[in-house]
């Protein structure tokens, strides 16, 4: 019998629920088929935790983390706790200690641009390895994808979703605006029924994490209680530092083969300080916006001021009068409302 | 009499984690699953109805289970089985498809045979459940 298709699938998934069409008594298949669980048949006497540690590949994750992710320290420790329960808690699940699943739905508060969504995917990642999630991929959703527009619209809708994000993560960006309280015929509360319902009855198949913004997530949470009770990890995103804004502009800049003289680097400095005070400052991704602006004013200046060939250097460097020409300097957004060149949305 | 169709006609009926498997296997394979069912499952009818929609983007099985659970809760009296459409060029066909799930009785067919002209025989397969209508068939 082809049995063996998937041999990755961990074996968390409970067996055989429901009113199976298939279960005959003494249908010979079954019984056969049923204890290939990759789990070794006696229980372990003990458990070598750091084998198990590497095995998995969690180390791995978790350098990718620190090699991607600059600052985010708080963050990081959270997510090494985790890893940390969860390898104990398969250990247990092992040796016959334990049987429930840990409820792994999360929430990720923060401002914008510290990183939220590029955390979901490693953390699906680090739960596929940890066998938590069969397949690990994220459905990166806001209120659009599950809330409909008329009655009868939104279950379908939002089912649709859990379907598609069933064996990963189930990322609600944004997901304080499932709530409206302004308006009490707003769909939006059928659809948290739903994902209520899900994240308790389907726990084994997928994860949950809601994000968003720290006051608006925190209202959130205290008009839905059933949310914030069936979320066991909250983790609080800070904002980036100055400096570590520069290193994320230097890694940004080195992943598409750019590079800052030095008085660049300076102008970025005075940059970032200075878009920090204004207003829709929205951390990494503020930085980026202006990277990419940075880029364009290269390009105009090498069209402009180039005399003869140029070589590669020339092409991927950006100097210091690329970004002094920002209009962060000229006073900043507030200066030239009418400008074409509107810098980071509150929102992305 | 126990109906037999589809590609693990040869096997007893799969359980759901012989079923997600499989569907798995059609998943990974790009092909699109779906369910049908049916109440008049004669050999000869391959128009079943379809149960929603085909699932095109669930990279994971189990929520075709989901779909099957639902459904054999409200189709306990249909034949429901499991297709899989490959529709890369060449193949434009169902690749796989099973029961997976039947009614609790199932009666059989009966044979007919009809003499025609020179003592020839014709034969003929009779669902004993066809004799109601549509919805009522099956228990």
């Amino acid at each position: 019998m082809a049995d063996d298709f998937d041999p990755q699938r961990p074996s968390r998934r409970p067996r055989n629920q429901g009113p199976g069409g298939g279960e005959q008594p003494g249908a010979p298949g079954d019984q056969a088929q049923q204890p290939a669980e990759p789990a070794p048949s006696p229980a372990p006497d003990t458990v070598d935790l750091n084998a198990e540690w590497q095995n998995a590949g969690v180390q791995q994750v978790l350098d990718e983390l620190d090699r991607e992710l600059i600052g985010l320290q708080p963050v990081k420790r959270r997510i090494r706790e985790t890893a940390a329960l969860l390898l104990v808690e398969r250990a247990r699940t092992r040796m016959g200690l334990t049987h429930e699943t840990p409820t792994l739905h999360m929430s990720f508060t923060g401002n914008p641009g510290t990183g939220k969504t590029t955390v979901a995917m490693r953390m699906a990642d680090l739960l596929h390895r940890l066998g938590y999630l069969r397949r690990g991929h994220v459905v990166n959703v806001s209120r659009d994808d599950l809330v409909g527009q008329y009655i009868g619209h939104t279950a379908p809708k939002t089912k649709e979703v859990v379907k598609k994000a069933m064996g990963g993560v189930l990322f609600i960006d944004e997901a304080y605006n499932l709530y409206r309280p302004e308006n009490e015929r707003d769909y939006g509360h059928e659809c948290i029924e739903i994902l209520l319902q899900v994240m308790e009855n389907h726990r084994d198949d997928l994860v949950v994490i809601l994000a968003g913004y720290t006051g608006a997530m925190a209202k959130f949470f205290q008009s839905n209680p059933g949310f914030r009770s069936r979320i066991a990890h909250h983790i609080d995103f800070p904002d980036f530092q100055d400096d570590e804004l520069l290193e994320i502009a230097k890694l940004m800049l080195g992943e598409q083969h750019y590079q800052l003289t030095e008085a660049g680097e300076q102008a970025l400095k005075d940059y970032i300080a200075k878009r920090r005070a204004q207003p829709h400052f929205a951390n990494a991704r503020s930085v980026r916006n202006a990277l990419d602006r940075a880029r364009l004013r290269q390009a105009m200046r090498l069209f402009e001021t180039a005399e003869g060939p140029l070589d590669a250097a020339a092409l991927s460097t950006i100097d210091a009068p690329d970004i002094y020409a920002s209009r962060v300097f000229k006073g900043g957004l507030d200066s030239d409302h009418a400008s074409s060149e509107d810098d980071g949305q509150p929102a992305g | 009499m126990r109906l037999t169709q589809g590609t693990f006609s040869f096997l007893p009926d799969l359980s759901d984690d012989q079923i997600y498997r499989q569907v798995q296997y059609c998943i990974d394979n790009g092909w699109a699953v779906s369910l049908e069912y049916t109440d008049d499952p004669h050999p000869r009818n391959t128009y079943w109805e379809m149960w929603n929609r085909p699932m095109f983007d669930n990279p994971d099985a189990q929520a075709l289970i989901e779909e099957l659970k639902e459904a054999r809760a409200q189709l306990a009296t249909y034949y429901i089985r499991v297709v899989a459409f490959d529709n890369s060029h060449g193949w434009e066909a169902p690749r796989l498809s099973f029961i997976a799930h039947r009614p609790a009785e199932e009666p059989g067919f009966r044979l007919e045979r009809t003499e025609t002209e020179k003592r020839r025989q014709q034969y003929t397969l009779q669902p004993y459940a066809s004799a109601h209508p549509p919805g009522q068939r099956y228990r």
